[in-house]
Parts: structure tokens; sequence; C-alpha cells
């Protein structure tokens, strides 16, 4: 009989407050793609943590390869031959490639000729790397290489990828695919996490399916459909949003006109003549993968950073390019930034204080410079009623709430001071399935009173859902806008590796299977 | 002809400079981990303190170098307790370290004040020592000149040749990650936070050892805060605060003999110089934003939590 | 079994308050110990410390006299440490104001104009504004690191005082001393408990705590300065302006040095000397941190900072101990309340995490 090459019984955590895994169990053989597969907060990433020695668990034992096993370092998980690739890349921007895999490696390997064995490897598993190269000039996707070939040159017996495919392409994603196949022919398992379902259906052999830190099932992707699974992973049948029929769009009431931004940030992405308009009525999406400006252009629509003419961004007919955040709704615009706490809202402050940060002006809570305590409570109170917004009071600070009902808030605060132009960026991200179904929803209602609302989201899903429209942004560059009823996924995943004309060529390595 | 004054105008910008290497070059490796210790001017003092005394009571000038670096690593591990264990506020920390360290040290040296040393030995090789110019400068310093150039090169050579300081700079540039892939963040920057507090003690016991052989309170006058600017001046590169070290101390020098040139400038309006270069020289490297946050650690000064 | 750091759900209220109260106790038990080794009875020291200075009348007022600058410039530095803005020159800004405000004064010898000491008053407070509009200036313009501008301020502001001292303004009939004529009564800020020291000034430094307080819980400039200093990203978020509020609050912390040094030369000092402040623009920094950076906290440190100095020097009177115990104690009661701070967002936890008490839904 072949041992497994791992095996999880009876892990359990408690973090104060939560539980973040419940006697989970779980075993891989040898050669197997294994998905973990469930929603953000599920607890995926806390079991991967006791596996790869981040964290200990309060109980529960760890079999390796048939013999209990203490993992309680890193260190230690790289000399069993375990290897991460993590979801947040684990590496040192003002360091070379050669660097960046050196420290973290076992020291034995780091000596001698380490540069000639990366290139190597990166032959061998077709991820082009030049070690010499500082990280802060590579892309999204190399950096993932750098991680995926750190891992490689140890040998491992166990791959775990945490998320590889949200920063890529879909194209690089059948790249990713290729080498991981190979590597599982060769008898390496590999845990992969995701909760994204095509792919999982795609690549892996089994699947665990884990809901607020317990396994709720096990199956086999094959016999599986994303609709299945996806029941499996959120307990409950799927809501899609409702949508009122089509109308006729209204007139234009956000403008983007030959929008060009030379980022202030080292590691940051130009913006390069954008252009488009969204209408009232209507809801446009920006697709695009992580770190190809969807900052940038946030922050340029939000006039957190002002751009150098008025007339490249217009709400309604106020030309406001060179205005900051306050002029910008004073205009009737809103914005619902990418980071809750420490963007959206303040951490510490209590709900009415970050009712208050936003809602100032609009809502007229300030007199003469003073705070309308009161009235700033009453509006909080407002949003928390009207988004179902779970807390115990207005007095709470933003940090006490769950991410989900914290950005109910924060929508709430936006959507009640009625915006005629609304900017969101990753609406959704890290949201409970719940609260991304009331989300969207607002957005589709705050279009249907006649709102221009634009929507920037890595999630080709939530975009599908939601938008009327879509455009895709690559490299600083927004391509023109298409009805959604027009454009496929294949043609967005074309433009978001900034293909714009799909050629003959181009359409061979289209998505799919 | 070289002239007579030469020699001794570049021994004594020597002595000024040494104690700004020593505690320049401990505070870049502290840094370059990413911990901002604001506190080098007490670490400074209580060295200086520390080594006086332990001169003067027994006259071993080893024993005082060992106890002025002892000194300034006890202050640095008071620093790393509260702001690496207890994760307090690592500039608020710093001032206390300062606040602290000046109080303490003239509550020790009371009753130093007024006692001398007898200076540090100078290295001297007969004849090769007599050389002109190069004999005194390169083979007539005392041991700590010596010392604090080979630091320098330590430094330098840790950081970028050894295994550790590659983990050290990881340590400065990300710590999340760095703790991902399974590096001590907290035991890596309390070494650093520890050499850098006993590089302090040396610069602070080379004041009280060599550069004025005397106890006098608040004798550091700053010399701690001119080392912070250094670091920043030096782009935490070792080689450059060397550099940069000289320089000040040829500052200081200059506004000492331009009144023995008989200029007539006030002697405080010259005593300002080093405090105003240091102001010009950090705005001259400052101002240009991407340049300095590419040079410095990107972690500089923030409190790592362990990951959930 | 280790000792471990647990983050509390939500910021611990009592502890807030608490652990000032923590530092200082474990202060005074530090204090036991360093007497002991100091050589005198440990007890007796404590009671010549932080009792005798305080059992009269005479000494409740000086203690007001030395809280008064202390608690002006600790509110000010309040502004700035909630904004990140570690304005540390403080001690400079104060002697600049001074010796504007003392300028005026001497300017106007032999000025009989109830207008003279409301005019020293705005100088003092203009002067400790432009020495901290140099550090305003050069790290909104420049980016440049305040901290140290500020503090290198300090050594340069020490310098222009000595210099003024001992050339234009050294007093014609001071057997050459290095110190300023005394101040006309025209130029000294009046005592309001008679036959004591205590001077208006204390009365004005009341004042700036309460404004300072409703500033800070009530008006737009206050939530600005916290805003920043938690959540800068939200600062912009929500349309603030980062320059404007380092201007603020390097004004404001400036302007208030400014000013108690303009009430020290014009009050308990009555002319210009040498040493105008014993470092109070240091010690007004842990004032600050010790009380809570919150306007009504930093007048309780205040007085108890201002405690330590009388107490040093009735130890210094009475038990013949060096001054410079004040700076020890002042050190460490500020090493103690960081280290206590820990309680506020933390529990300490011996050996494992605790049982699991309860289900609950995702973390974020």
């Amino acid at each position: 009989m072949i041992e497994p090459r791992l095996e999880l019984t009876g892990i359990t955590k408690q973090y104060p407050g939560v539980l973040a895994n419940n006697n989970v169990n779980l075993k891989i053989m040898p050669g197997e793609i294994h998905a973990l597969l469930g929603e953000n907060g599920a607890g995926k990433s806390t079991l991967v943590k006791f596996i790869y020695g981040v964290q200990k668990a309060d109980s529960g034992q760890i079999r390796w390869e048939g013999k209990h096993q203490e993992v309680s370092s890193p260190n230690v998980a790289r000399k069993l031959g375990i290897g991460m690739v993590f979801q947040h890349f684990s590496l040192f921007d003002a360091m070379t490639v050669e660097e960046n895999i050196s420290v973290g490696i076992v020291p034995e390997l780091a000596k001698g000729d380490l540069a000639n064995r990366i290139t190597e490897i990166s032959r061998q598993y077709g991820l082009p790397l030049d070690p010499q190269r500082y990280v802060h000039t590579l892309s999204v996707g190399e950096r993932q290489r750098i991680e995926v070939v750190r891992c490689l040159l140890q040998s491992p017996r166990l791959l775990i990828m945490d998320e590889p495919t949200s920063v890529l392409t879909p194209q690089e994603v059948r790249e990713l695919f290729k080498t991981l196949r190979s590597l599982s022919e060769e008898g390496v398992s590999i845990l992969y996490i995701s909760h994204k379902l095509q792919e999982i259906i795609d690549l892996c052999h089994n699947a665990t399916i884990m809901r607020m830190g317990e396994v709720v099932a096990t199956c086999k992707p094959e016999n599986e459909t994303p609709r299945s699974m996806a029941e499996m992973m959120m307990g409950a049948n799927l809501i899609a949003p409702e949508r009122p029929d089509r109308r006729m769009p209204g007139p234009v009431r956000l403008t983007v006109n030959s929008l060009s931004v030379v980022s202030s940030n080292q590691h940051g992405v130009d913006l390069k003549d954008i252009n488009f308009d969204v209408h009232a009525g209507e809801v446009l999406g920006v697709a695009g993968i992580a770190g190809n400006g969807q900052r940038e252009l946030m922050d340029a629509l939000s006039g957190e950073v002002p751009v150098d003419a008025e007339e490249c961004v217009i709400i309604d007919d106020h030309k406001v390019g060179r205005s900051g955040p306050t002029d910008r709704r004073n205009a009737g615009m809103g914005f619902v930034p990418e980071e809750r706490l420490g963007h959206g809202a303040v951490p510490e402050m209590s709900l009415w204080e970050n009712a208050f940060l936003s809602g100032a002006q609009s809502m007229s809570l300030l007199d003469k410079g003073f705070i309308r305590t009161r009235e700033s409570a009453d509006y909080a109170s407002n949003i928390v009623r009207e988004f179902n917004v779970k807390t115990p009071g207005v007095e709470n600070a933003a940090n006490s709430l769950s991410g989900g009902n914290l950005q109910k808030f924060i929508f709430g605060r936006e959507i009640l001071q009625g915006p005629g132009v609304i900017v969101v960026l990753q609406p959704t991200w890290g949201v409970d399935a719940g609260s991304a179904a009331a989300i969207r929803q607002a957005l589709i209602d705050l279009a249907g009173t006649g709102a221009a609302v634009l929507v920037i989201s890595q999630d080709l899903e939530e975009l599908f859902e939601v938008s009327d429209r879509i455009a895709v942004i690559c490299e600083g560059v927004v391509s023109s806008p298409r009805a959604v009823s027009d454009i496929t996924v294949d043609e967005i995943g074309l433009l978001m590796a900034g293909i714009s004309e799909p050629s003959s060529s181009a359409r061979e390595a289209t998505y799919g299977h | 002809m070289i002239p007579d004054w030469l020699t001794p105008a570049i021994m004594t910008i020597i002595t000024a400079s040494t104690p700004l290497v020593f505690a320049a070059v401990g505070e870049i490796m502290v840094e370059k981990s990413g911990v901002l210790n604001l506190g080098v001017e007490g670490m400074m003092i209580m060295g200086a303190v520390a080594a006086f005394a332990i001169g003067v009571t027994t006259g071993s000038a080893t024993l005082a170098i060992l106890f002025g670096a002892l000194a300034g690593l006890v202050l640095a591990l008071i620093f790393g307790l509260l702001t690496l264990n207890l994760r307090a506020n690592q500039v608020a920390t710093g001032l206390a370290l300062t606040l602290f360290g000046l109080g303490l040290s003239a509550l020790i040296g009371h009753s130093f004040v007024g006692e001398t040393f007898s200076g540090l030995p100078k290295l001297d090789i007969p004849f090769i020592s007599k050389l002109p110019i190069i004999g005194p400068l390169v083979f007539g310093q005392d041991v700590l000149v010596y010392m604090s150039v080979a630091s320098v090169f330590f430094a330098g050579w840790f950081l970028n040749k050894t295994r550790w300081g590659l983990v050290l700079r990881a340590v400065g540039e990300n710590h999340d990650a760095a703790h991902a892939i399974g590096h001590p963040v907290n035991f890596v920057r309390m070494m650093a936070v520890l050499f850098g507090g006993s590089m302090a003690g040396l610069g602070g016991a080379y004041l009280s050892l060599a550069y004025t052989p005397l106890w006098v309170e608040n004798m550091t006058a700053g010399r701690g805060w001119i080392a912070l600017a250094l670091v920043v001046f030096a782009s935490w590169r070792p080689g450059r605060a060397i550099f940069g070290a000289y320089l000040f101390g040829g500052i200081t020098i200059l506004q000492l003999h331009v009144q023995g040139f008989g200029v007539a400038i006030a002697p405080q309006l010259m005593s300002m110089l080093p405090y105003l270069a240091t102001i010009v020289v950090l705005v001259l490297i400052s101002h240009d934003v991407n340049r300095f946050k590419l040079s410095a650690p990107a972690c500089l000064g923030k409190t790592f939590h362990p990951s959930q | 079994m280790a000792i471990r750091l647990e983050p509390r759900g939500e910021v611990s209220q009592g502890m807030i308050y608490g652990s000032p109260l923590v530092a200082v106790a474990a202060t005074l038990v530090s204090g036991l110990v360093l007497f002991a080794i100091l050589g005198v009875s440990p007890l007796d020291a404590l009671f010549t410390f932080f009792i005798s200075p305080v059992s009269s009348l005479d000494g409740w007022t000086e203690l007001f006299v030395k809280a008064t600058p202390l608690v002006l410039i600790a509110v000010g530095l309040s502004f700035g440490f909630q904004a990140n803005v570690w304005n540390i020159g403080a001690e400079g800004q104060l002697t600049i104001g001074a010796l504007a405000g003392g300028g005026l004064a001497l300017l106007f010898f032999e000025a009989e104009s109830v207008l003279l000491l409301p005019a020293m008053m705005i100088a003092g407070i203009l002067g400790g504004m432009a020495w901290a509009a140099i550090p305003a200036f050069l790290k909104t313009k420049y980016n440049t690191n305040e901290i140290l501008t500020s503090l290198m301020l300090v050594y340069v502001g020490l310098l222009v005082l000595s210099w003024l001292i001992h050339g234009p303004w050294k007093s014609p009939d001071g057997m050459n001393f290095p110190e300023s004529r005394l101040f006309h009564d025209q130029a000294t800020l009046p005592v309001f408990v008679s036959e004591t020291r205590l001077h208006i000034g204390w009365l004005i430094a009341l004042a700036v705590v309460l404004t300072s307080w409703i500033v800070m819980a009530r008006h737009i400039i206050g939530f600005q300065v916290k805003v920043i200093g938690m959540a800068p990203m939200a600062a912009r978020f929500a349309g603030f302006n980062e320059n404007k509020v380092i201007w603020i609050a390097l004004m404001i912390s400036g302007g208030l040095a400014g000013f108690a040094g303009m009430i020290e030369v014009s009050g308990p000092i009555g002319k210009i000397q040498p040493m105008i402040s014993p470092g109070y623009g240091f010690t007004a920094i842990i004032v600050a941190f010790l009380g809570r950076l919150h306007p009504v906290g930093v007048l309780f440190a205040g007085m108890l900072m201002a405690l330590t100095y009388l107490g040093g020097d009735a130890a210094q009177i009475e038990l013949n101990l060096p001054n410079a115990v004040t700076g020890v104690f002042q050190g460490m009661l500020l090493f103690y309340l960081l280290a206590s701070d820990v309680l506020v967002k933390y529990q300490i936890r011996l050996g494992p995490s605790a049982p699991i008490v309860f289900k609950a839904g995702p973390s974020k």
C-alpha cells in the first residue's frame, strides 16, 4: 500500500473570536493534485500555515509519508520537501532574483553557482527568469515565477500553491497548469488552493471543500459542475443579483478624456491616454490583472492624485481633473477604495466618525468647523439600518466589524449620500458571499436610480454579473468598452494579456480546454 | 613643502570623526534590519561615561573600551525588548533611550567630574610611524581608530557577502515575507540592535577616552543625532558613512581652527556649522522622494506583528 | 510554557488610563532600588523627592510654575504626535520664543505701555513658530525628516542664545556676566498668588488645555490630525491635505513652545540668561506620552513631571544627591509607560491559546 504523502488529522486552531480550523482532516497521495476549496475566510490559508510551519495548530496531527511529524518552522518544512508559493509573494523588491531565491532556500542549496541552476530550472520548466534583475523591475507574472523556481530548486515532494492564478491572464494560467501537470507526473504532490471552480475542475484530481473552518465535503472535481461545487462551498443555493431589464442608457455623467498619469510610485504603472464615458443608469466594468494601473486609475478618478488638466475628468458638467476628493464629492461623486481598513475607513475610529469621514460635506455634518456629533451618529445609524450592517452600535470601532459588514457600511456611507457617479475598486474582495451579493445588488440598484457606476475589479464573474459594458485595463491602457452581450471571456483574456487585436495566432491560444 | 599644520590637522579630523564612524556604522546595521533606533545619543553618552568611569577606576584602557561597548549594548537591549518584544513605538522608545541615557550618565558621571584619563596609547612602530604624514596617519593611531575603520569594512562585507547579511536585509525589506519563508525576524533585529548599541557605546567611549579624555555632562553634544543623519546621507552604505563622518569631522575641526586663524566671527556662530551642515545634507539627500525610498529599507520603523 | 502576546479584540479602555498608573508605580519601585544603590534610605528619599516638595502652599505654587511650560509644550506636541509629526525640537523653539519675547522687553526697555506684555507674548509665539517653520517647510517641500531637522535646530537655537548674551544683549551693568538686564515690571508676568512666584502663565496654560481639548474632540482640525496619524490613506480618501496638517501641527507645537519660553523669561526668570530651561522641551515629550496625548492627561502628567524637578532640587539640598536623578526618573517613567502600553492592545497569555469558547463566522 502506498503511504499518503501528507495526512492531517483533527487540526484545530482558535483565534480570538474565530474558530479558524475545526477538526480538519486532509490526505494527499504522491503525484496527486489536490484542491483545497473555500471562500475567503473559510480557513484554507490558516490550514496551509500549519503544513508549512509558519504557525502552530492548537491540536491535531501531521503525518508526512506515514510518519508523525512536527513542522515547527518553514525550515523544517523545506527540509521535508515541502515548497510553497504564496498568494502575497514573499519577495523583496530591492533585491535581485538570485538574492530572493537564495534567502528563501536552505543554506546548503544556496551555495555554489546558484545563478546557473536558476537559469537551468527555469528553462527546464518553461519559466524564463534573469537571476540578476531586481524584483521591482519585474511584472507580477515574472514575480510568481521566482516563487515557483525557488520551490523547484529544492526538488519538492509537495508543492503548495495559494491562489496562484489571481494575478495571471487566462493564457498564463494555461502555461502554469502545464508545469503543474508535468510535476505531478514526476510524482510531486500539489496542494492547490483556490476558489475558482473551473480551474479546479480542469486541473485537480481530488478536492477538499472548507466552509467556516470545517471540511464540509470532499469530491472528485471531474464529476462535478462549477455550480454543484459552489453550492458545497457556500452551503446555500447561489443568489444571482436581480437586475431590471436593460433600458436605454441616459446622458453621460462621467467622462474620462485623454487621461494620462505618470505614476509617482517607483513600482507603479503609468496611465496612458484613457478615454471612456459612463452613462446614467449604467454599470461599466473594468477588468484586468492586478497591478496594471487599477490603483492609479482609482487615484486619478477619486482625486487623491489630481491630474494635470481639468477636462481629463468631468462629472456631470463639472471639470474636476485638477481638484481633490472634496471638490469631486461636492460635484456628486462617491468612491470606495480597495482597502477597507486604513483607506476607506479609519480602523481605530468609531462608525460615526467614519461616517463623518466622507459625509462631512454632503450630509452637512460640519458646523463652522465643528463636528455635529449627533447628526453624524444619526447618519451612521441610518447606514447600519439600511444596509443591514451587523454591529452593536455606531460607537464601535470600524475594525471590530467583519470584512463583509465593514464593506457594507462603507458602501452604505457612499450610496446614502446620493452620488451621481460612483467609482469602486475591488468591491467584494475578501467579503463573504452574502455581503458580496448585497453589495452587487446595491450597485445595480444605484444605477437603477440614474447614477453612473464604474466597477474596477479583477473578478471576471463579478463583472459579468453587474456590468452593462466591460472594458479592460492592461499596462495603464483601457480598451474601449463593449456591451456584455458582445464580448466573451476569451476576448477579455486576450485584452488582459495586452493583445488588443485578436490575430489568428492569438486565437489559437484562447482560454479553454 | 608640506605645511607643518597639515598632519596634526588631519589627525584631529580623524579624532573628531571616529565617534561618528562607530555610531553611524552601527546604526546602518540596525536600520538595514528595519529598526529605527533614535536612541543613539543615549547609547553613546552611556558608552562615554561607562568607559571613562572604568578607565579612571581601573586604569585599564581595554576594560574601559569593553565597558563602553557593554553600556551601549545594555541600553540597546532595553530598546530591543521594548520595541521588538513588547512592540512599543520605535520613535518614542528611541527618544526615551536618549533622555534616560543623558540622565543616568549625568548621575554616574557626577563623581568623575574633574578627573582625567591618560588617553589611549597610539601605535608606535619604530621608524615607520615617524614617516612624514603617512607615518602618524596610517601607523600612529590608537586602537579604536583602527577598529572604526575595520568596522566599516566588516559591515560592508557582512551585509553584501554573507548569508546572514542577506537575511538581515531581507528582514528590513519585507518582514512579513521574511517571516513567511521562515527567518526569525525579531531575533535578527535584536542582534542588529545589540550590535548597533555596542558600536554607539564604542563611539561614546572614544569621546571620553581619546577625543577629550575627561567627563563632561552631555559631552556627546548631538553627535548621536548627527550619526543618524549620516546614515541617511550614506544611503545606508557603510563606505559612504565613513566618508560622511570624516566630512563632518572636518567641518567640526574647521570651525575650531577658523577662530585660531583670527577670523572675527563669534565662536557660537561657527559652532552652528556642523548642525546646519547636517540639515543641508538631509535636504539634499531626501528631496528626491523616489531615490530616497529606493535606498531606505522598506520596513524601516515599522513594528512587526507576526501574522495570524 | 512561553509568554505570548495576544491581540485584544478591541483596545482596552481601562488600560488606556490604567497603564500610566502602572508605569508610575513601577517607577516608584525602581526609585526605591535606585536610592538604595545611591546609599540613601529609600523611603526617606522617596518622601523627600515626591512628598515634601508639595507639603506646603508654597510648594504647590512652585509645582504650578514648573508645570506651566511643560503643559504648554506637551499640549502642542500632542497635536503633532497624533498626526505622526515628530517635532522633538521644542527646546529650540522655546529658546527662540524666549529670545523673541525677551528681546522685545530689552528693545523697549524703558517702555511704560501695558501693551508691552501682550506684544511680548505674541513675539514669543511667533518666534517659536518661526523656528518650527523650518522643519515644516523642509518636510513639506523637500521630504526631509523633521525629527533630525528640529533636533539640530535645538543646538543652533541654544548657540543663538549664547551668542546674544555673550555679545549684543549682555547687560551693561552686569559685571560681565553673560546675561541680559533684568526686565522692568511692565515686561514681567503678574503674579496672582501674592508672596509666591505663581504667575498668570499657569492660568493661560489651563485655558490652552481646555481649548485644545475642545479642538481635539470636536473640531475638524483635531479630526484631521487624528485621521492622518491613524490612517494616512484614509486622510487622502477624505480629501485632507497632509501638508496642511503638518504645518498646523508644527505651528501649534512651535507656537506653544515659544510661548512657554517667553513665559519663562518674563515670569520666574525675569531676564535672559544662559540656561532658560532645564530641558523642558525634551521632558515635555515624556509629558505628552504620559498624558496619552490628551490635553487633560497632559495637565496631570505635566504636574507629575514638575514634581520630579522639585524633587530633584529637594534631593540635592537635603540628601546631597546629584540633580541628574530627575532625568533618570523621567527616562524610567517613559520606559515603563511604553512597556505597560502593550497591555492596551494586547493581553499577556501563558502557554497555548485559550480553549475554544464559541464559533464565529469567517475571519476577515
